[in-house]
């Protein structure tokens, strides 16, 4: 019944002689199909706990499980599995592959899990419609703008029907009406598809449009509104 | 999509890619060039050494090869005669020689030589005389006083055809035999050592000049193809089992040409190798240069869940294609410089009179063999391959995190 459950996590980073505590004991619990915001300061530890949800980075205590799946149970290459089937990530910058056009990048993650060709091209560009990419399915990623790019990198992220969409400050790089129109798409993609958005932003128009706001404060959660957005929009 | 990814990924870094291809391709170039340079030189010493009277094969009386003396010779051709029929391979080809040291002289000059009686018919097949007549004729099968000198001899003695020349060795009784021979033909010789050092007379003349009878100095054999010697010269000695005999092959007979063929094949192995260690080094550092540029984009994709093994494979592919164009293009003017050189060949005439010692001719034609080039070709993709694997590892072995932080 939830997608992601993460119990009392905890994660601390050495950097040089000082021990940094970037998550001090985190416990969330996300619902299917939900739009949550993670908002806080530079610093604050988003980063820190979408890495650990996505299995990118393993916590030193705590546990989360994904979509029925207990993390701290599996190896790099079992993770590396769950990461192409259920999760999805869109990241701040650098989200694509430079050699490859808008509809390649798309199709790319749907080769490694060997989906074959015909069906991946249909797929990538029913996906990229979606985003509002279509005719510009050729473009290599420095011909399109910071929230095409973006919107790629959305469209890759939902293309495999992830259980989960992570999203690291996805519209940082955005002036803020680009930003919206990226937030919106993923808004449109969470009510159509029924996929549950995760994403992390200091940006409060961004807040604005999460169904849920968790409030993060030096790697703990200062506020939670919980899921009463859920049924108001 | 997989290949087209590679494919574009190395158009990424022209420049680098550049360099490996240039790598590649000199040292698949001077591979191919080397070797068949290399194989031509050896491949003519054969050829020359086989051809200047070796044959293949060489039948002597036991111990004429420490002292030709006319004592050494074989009493009873006709009972080798009788065993090469059974022994030799149909298309085998043989001839019999006497062969003495004797001194030629004319009216002003004299000079030590060996004179050999031949067969002309059969010899000619066998060895380079039947060819090298640049004047007058060869001999015939009744010339008696028929005499075929060297070029340079000629000049030496001033003297041309149509005139004298005494020959003078000694005789089966040890006495002072002495001939006067008409000089009907002039040969010419890849060596001018060759020209010097030998003159041909019919083998009835020379036997009857040394008072012989049916005796004989030496029988030589000439196979289809000189890698059967070994094989061929064993069922000789099986069959001719009287110990009165030696039966040599010609890397027995020619062994200075047989030390420098391993040599040569030493070198040309040291050569791919110096070739390659240089060739490994660029690929690798310029391979581990491209990788850490894209450590970024590995990170991405092992944080989308691509497998270590898979980006291994992508680098390998990438390196895949960078080896095979190299190879071709390598190739292609190995190829094609040797061709263009084989026909003429490289004259090294201002090197020859130090090189004639091993038998080396003035002018090498490169000579390409297949099992080289496969051995160079192989060489470079393999290796090339293998010591790519180790940048690939690199970038694989990366978490996720650390190579998309990677700057
Ligand atoms: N790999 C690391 N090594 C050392 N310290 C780290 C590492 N990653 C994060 N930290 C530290 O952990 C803390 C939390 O970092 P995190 O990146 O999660 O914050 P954030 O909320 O994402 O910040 P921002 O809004 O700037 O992206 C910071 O103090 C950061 O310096
Ligand atoms: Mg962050």
């Amino acid at each position: 019944m939830y997608i992601v459950e993460c119990k009392n996590i905890t994660k601390t980073y050495q950097q040089g002689n000082v021990a940094v505590q970037a998550v001090r004991g985190i416990s969330l619990l996300i619902t299917k199909g939900s739009f949550v915001a993670l908002a806080g300061p530079s610093g604050s530890g988003k980063t820190t706990i979408l890495n650990i949800i996505g299995g990118l980075d393993s916590p030193d205590a705590g546990e989360v499980i994904l979509d029925g799946n207990y993390l701290s149970k599996m190896n790099q290459s079992e993770l590396a599995n769950l990461r192409l089937h259920k999760v999805g990530f869109v990241f701040q910058a650098y989200n694509l592959i430079p050699v490859l056009s808008a509809l390649e990048n798309v199709e790319y993650v749907m080769l490694l899990q060997g989906v074959d060709t015909i069906e991946r091209q249909d797929r990538a560009k029913a996906i990229l419609d979606d985003v509002g990419l279509e005719g510009k399915y050729s473009r290599r990623p420095a011909e399109l703008s910071g929230g095409q790019q973006q919107r790629v990198a959305v469209a890759r992220a939902l293309v495999s029907n992830p259980s989960i969409v992570l999203a690291d400050e996805p519209t940082a790089n955005l002036d803020s009406g680009t930003g919206l129109a990226l937030l919106k798409i993923m808004k449109e993609m969470n009510e159509k598809r029924n996929v549950t958005f995760l994403f992390s932003t200091h940006d409060h128009m961004v807040m604005d449009h999460a169904r849920r706001l968790i409030q993060i404060r030096d790697g703990q959660v200062a506020d939670d509104q919980g899921e009463e957005n859920t049924d108001a929009s | 999509m997989y290949f087209k990814l590679a494919w574009r990924n190395i158009w990424r870094a022209p420049r680098r890619t550049a360099v490996i291809l240039i790598a590649v391709i000199i040292g698949v170039w001077s591979m191919a060039f080397l070797g068949a340079l290399m194989r031509g030189i050896s491949d003519q010493m054969v050829r020359n050494g086989i051809a200047t009277l070796t044959g293949h094969i060489q039948i002597h009386h036991k111990g004429y090869r420490s002292d030709p003396v006319i004592e050494n010779n074989m009493a009873k051709p006709s009972v080798i005669e009788k065993v090469m029929r059974d022994v030799l391979p149909a298309d085998a080809l043989w001839t019999s020689r006497v062969r003495v040291n004797a001194v030629a002289s004319n009216a002003r000059h004299s000079s030590g030589l060996t004179l050999v009686g031949i067969h002309p018919l059969s010899e000619a097949r066998i060895s380079f005389i039947g060819e090298a007549i640049s004047q007058g004729r060869y001999l015939k099968p009744n010339d008696v006083l028929g005499i075929v000198i060297g070029k340079v001899l000629a000049e030496d003695f001033e003297t041309e055809l149509g005139k004298k020349l005494v020959l003078m060795s000694q005789d089966k009784d040890q006495e002072i035999a002495s001939r006067a021979f008409r000089i009907v033909g002039i040969f010419t010789a890849e060596m001018e050592a060759t020209e010097k050092r030998f003159a041909f007379v019919t083998i009835s003349a020379a036997q009857e000049m040394l008072g012989l009878n049916k005796e004989i100095s030496e029988i030589s054999i000439k196979l289809s193809s000189y890698k059967e010697a070994n094989t061929v010269a064993y069922g000789l000695r099986s069959a001719l089992w009287s110990s009165d005999y030696e039966i040599h092959t010609w890397q027995e007979l020619l062994p200075l040409v047989t030390a420098v063929l391993g040599m040569y094949d030493g070198f040309i192995f040291l050569w791919f190798l110096v070739v390659f260690i240089a060739m490994g080094f660029g690929i690798v550092n310029t391979t581990l240069m491209a990788v850490f540029e894209r450590m970024r984009e590995f990170g991405l994709l092992k944080a989308l869940g691509m497998k270590p093994w898979w980006i291994v494979r992508q680098v390998l592919t990438e390196s895949f294609f960078l080896l095979v164009i190299g190879i071709i293009i390598g190739n292609g003017i190995g190829l094609w410089t040797v061709s263009a050189l084989s026909s003429n060949g490289i004259d090294l005439s201002s090197l020859a009179k130090g090189m004639e010692f091993v038998g080396m001719s003035h002018i090498i034609y490169p000579a390409f063999y297949a099992k080289d080039m496969i051995t160079a070709n192989l060489v470079v993709f393999v290796l090339g391959l293998l010591v790519s694997l180790y940048p690939a590892i690199k970038a694989a072995r990366f978490t996720p995190l650390q190579a998309m932080t990677h700057t």
